[in-house]
């Protein structure tokens, strides 16, 4: 159906997100007659993969390139189903009720509670961090927020642009520009050139005979076409006064510096954590994605009873592995509320769980040739580690000195990790640096604890919420 | 396997564990702080940090008065100025009852020769806080109160206390607490500790220990709910507490504007986990965009809940155990205890190290919960 503006008290199940775990999940839920409510950010379907599909001033349908536009199939789907759609919505707190959740949801500057009795999260992937000195410059900005201004709003990096990272994202997007007309000055293209795919030889077999391969050679054939490409670059540094000036890089045996007016940057993508994070689902470091993961069984079910994640929010894979994923999740969920049993998921699963398999053939090469190298992962001196507060990340290793031992400490001792994204941004970057520091792993060192709301509100939306009779009893009282 | 030896043994690594161990120190004495975590991991670390005499329970007036002198010479103490600022407290009244609440203490307080509270009409109330809702009708203040940086303060007192040559365990349970012959014998989850005395500083679960000496008490851990909005142009000096409905409210040195008050968070506490209660700070959100129409914008940026000890009464148990010789108490501070920890940690110090203190302590005796047959007493 379209999209709701009056939001009903209770639901079997909620999803997080409109991207394409999201949307499959809510379609193929809603198709075995589970009572589904799809909640999102964003004012119209499509996550970041698919943002603006329905709304893009874009009109060459080749300038996205075919795969955007299969997103369009997911949002008609999901239009034409059963499940309700509640765009511009933001799902800030998750209560347990009993076996069930209580949500609270902001929209329109309102909230509201919605009670559901089981919940898949599908709340994507975001930009890793890229700690490198001048990050935060005015000028610099992230290669996936670049992309987001090409699809909403058709507008193009200008002259004197430089490219910089590694990733599969980072072809995809020189491959757009370059259908849009738009040459950048230079691509520094930091992917480690150690020769780590000998280590990865089992995972060049799955790559050979991925879907991934030939889509890549296309794709790195027609992003040349965007730029000048440096491999091998060992360093990095934005510089300027107020905004960034050049780059200065290093790339066989010569340090280069280039004079710019915008630095783009990007080194792949980590699950977005943050919601599963707050609910309490176990997470696991994965040291080939160099980033911590939800723990999840076959069919998305998180640690926490009633909590299914799907997608990418769940382990990188990719938007088609995603969109096999929701259709797994949204059974999984059927299943736990009792609409089919154990026996009918599995067959009816069968099918996705196939789609799925081909999907992921070939990641793990990807992982692997991809991984960024710890320089850009890890920061030193004065370059800053948490944006928010202007922590840097000689501060952070001074805190470690003084006994700080976790991340959750950090934010006592500087406010770190405190700011207005609440971690969402720095805390891969200080689990690696304290582990490095300790001479131990971000596996032992732990994430934030990343507490309600998970995004921010205004006091007014807190203040509309409904109020219980018990609201007035369960305080600590001040004597007469 | 070694034992580690003291001549105190100090369970739980919180900010009154922190003092009493740095008092130990300056009286002469050894002390183990036993913790079962980090120094400062649940409320000592994460409360209000409120240093306030304001709206105290007669029982704690003397104690917090005295305490209230050793903050504004906290850096004589522990070498660190714990974030303390002074510029007040008010309890404003925001009805006739509340106006009638607050003079009725007004003249209680003064009747008893208290003078640290006092009446200022709506012309004062504005001066001093001009961004609050023209309807309140004036409130009591307390001038010399004030606000400190929780963790800070905690983390200063351990590092006066070791730098005075006291021990820190840390990631340390104590499973059981016995005595032997002439001295405590504590089994940890990392090894044997022997001390003379062993004092209880175990917060929400200082009950367990109570237990273990055959002195239970009728203790409810509680976790108190804060939030914290984005940075906003300074509007707000002294921190202000309500008077009919609960809050605490003051604005940071950064900025950000920290909102408590005592409604709580549903927590467990053998999980050490808390969940906070959103529809309980939509009535804290309620009452603040009333009292503040400058917050009404205002975005709210984390919750969190810190899990403490309140006892039935409100007031806590400081002292001796009635059951063991040389166990002493020092919990249940019932979401009040930051601003006495400095003068508590001193009076235990001397009831350990000298058998006596000059503070009146027969109000917060453990005794009050124990009926005549030893079970506990319900309020």
């Amino acid at each position: 159906m379209s999209a709701v503006d009056a939001l009903k008290p209770s639901f079997e199940l909620a999803v997080i997100g409109a991207g394409p775990a999201g949307m499959a999940a809510a379609v193929a839920a809603a198709q075995r007659g589970v009572a589904t409510i799809l909640f999102d950010e964003q004012a119209s379907p499509g996550g970041q993969i698919y943002r603006g599909v329905t709304t893009t001033p874009l009109r060459r349908r080749e300038l996205l390139g075919d795969d955007y536009w299969h997103g369009q199939g997911l949002v008609d789907a999901l239009l034409g189903c059963a499940a309700d759609y509640a765009p511009r919505s933001i799902v800030w707190a998750v209560t347990r009720i009993g076996d069930g959740f209580e949500l609270a949801v902001s929209r329109d500057g309102v909230a509201h509670l919605v009670r559901v009795a089981h919940l898949i999260v599908a709340t994507g992937a975001q930009e890793r961090p890229f700690p490198i000195p001048g990050w935060t410059l005015p000028g610099v900005m992230t290669v996936g927020a670049a992309q987001i201004l090409l699809k909403t709003a058709g507008l193009v990096p200008g002259d004197g642009t430089v490219v910089a990272g590694s990733g599969p994202l980072l072809p995809l997007v020189l491959a757009q520009f370059a259908a849009a007309g738009v040459s950048v000055d230079a691509v520094l293209d930091t992917t480690p050139r150690d020769r780590r795919w000998r280590a990865a030889w089992r995972d060049v077999i799955g790559f050979a005979t991925s879907p991934y391969l030939a889509k890549g050679v296309a794709l790195l054939r027609r992003a040349r076409a965007a730029g000048r490409v440096v491999r091998g670059v060992e360093s990095l540094e934005a510089i300027g006064d107020h905004r960034i000036e050049r780059v200065r890089y290093r790339a066989g045996g010569q340090t280069i510096e280039l004079a710019c007016t915008s630095l783009l940057l990007h080194q792949g993508v980590v699950p977005n954590i943050n919601f599963a994070n707050a609910i309490g689902c176990e997470q696991r470091w994965d040291e080939v994605q160099a980033c911590f993961v939800p723990v999840v069984d076959a069919w998305g079910a998180s640690s926490v009873p009633g909590v299914t994640l799907a997608g990418d929010g769940a382990g990188i894979a990719g938007a088609r592995a995603a969109e096999a994923h929701g259709r797994i999740a949204a059974l999984n969920a059927a299943c736990a509320i009792g609409r089919i049993d154990p026996a009918q998921r599995a067959a009816a699963g069968a099918a996705a769980q196939a789609d799925r398999a081909r999907w992921l053939r070939g990641r793990r090469f990807l992982d692997v040739m991809y991984r960024p190298a710890p320089q850009y992962r890890i920061p030193v001196g004065d370059t800053v580690v948490c944006r928010c507060e202007e922590v840097t990340a000689r501060q952070v290793l001074e805190s470690v000195r003084l006994g700080c031992t976790g991340p959750n400490q950090m934010k006592s001792f500087l406010r770190c990790g405190m700011g207005p994204c609440q971690g969402r941004f720095c805390g891969l970057t200080v689990s690696e640096l304290i582990a490095k520091e300790r001479g131990s792993t971000p596996a032992e060192i732990g994430h934030y604890r990343l507490r309600f709301p998970i995004k921010p509100i205004t006091l007014g939306e807190l203040a509309s919420l409904p109020q219980t009779e018990a609201s007035e009893q369960a305080v600590v009282r001040l004597p007469k | 396997m070694t034992v580690l030896t003291a001549d105190v043994a100090i369970i739980g690594g919180g900010l009154h564990g922190c003092s009493t161990a740095l008092h130990l120190a300056r009286a002469g004495a050894t002390a183990i702080v036993i913790e079962k975590n980090h120094v400062g991991r649940h409320a000592s670390g994460v409360n209000a940090g409120g240093v306030r005499t304001l709206a105290r329970d007669e029982a704690e007036i003397p104690l917090a008065l005295e305490s209230l002198e050793m903050w504004h010479r906290i850096e004589d103490l522990v070498d660190d100025d714990c974030g303390f600022e002074t510029h007040g407290q008010v309890r404003v009244a925001e009805t006739e009852e509340d106006m009638t609440t607050l003079r009725t203490r007004e003249a209680r307080l003064q009747s008893l020769g208290y003078t640290h509270e006092r009446w200022i009409d709506p012309p004062e109330l504005f001066e001093r806080i001009p961004a609050l809702a023209r309807y309140c009708l004036g409130g009591l203040i307390a001038e010399r109160d004030g606000a400190a940086l929780p963790y800070r303060t905690t983390a200063a007192f351990r590092r006066k206390a070791e730098a005075l040559g006291q021990r820190f365990v840390e990631g340390t349970r104590v499973l059981a607490v016995a005595q032997q012959g002439q001295d405590w014998r504590l089994e940890t989850s990392a090894g044997k500790i022997s001390a003379g005395s062993v004092v209880n500083c175990a917060g929400a679960w200082a009950d367990r220990i109570c237990a273990q000496v055959g002195e239970p008490v009728p203790l409810e851990a509680i976790a108190p709910m804060m939030m914290v909005t984005l940075r906003m142009p300074r509007f707000l000096s002294p921190v202000v507490i309500g008077t009919g409905r609960p809050l605490s409210f003051k604005q940071t040195t950064e900025g950000t504007v920290l909102i408590g008050g005592g409604r709580r968070a549903r927590t467990d506490r053998d999980a050490e986990t808390t969940e906070l209660d959103f529809q309980e700070l939509g009535a804290s959100a309620r009452m603040v965009r009333d009292l503040f129409p400058v917050m009404r914008g205002a975005v709210v940026n984390r919750g969190w809940a810190g899990i403490e000890a309140r006892m039935p009464d409100d007031i806590p148990v400081i002292g001796p155990s009635l059951r063991a010789p040389r166990l002493f108490h020092q919990f249940g501070f019932s979401a009040h205890g930051f601003e006495l920890a400095p003068v508590v940690g001193h009076v235990i110090a001397d009831l350990v190290t000298r058998g006596a203190s000059d503070s009146a302590l027969e109000k917060f005796s453990i005794g009050r919960f124990a009926s005549p047959t030893g079970s506990v007493r319900r309020l």
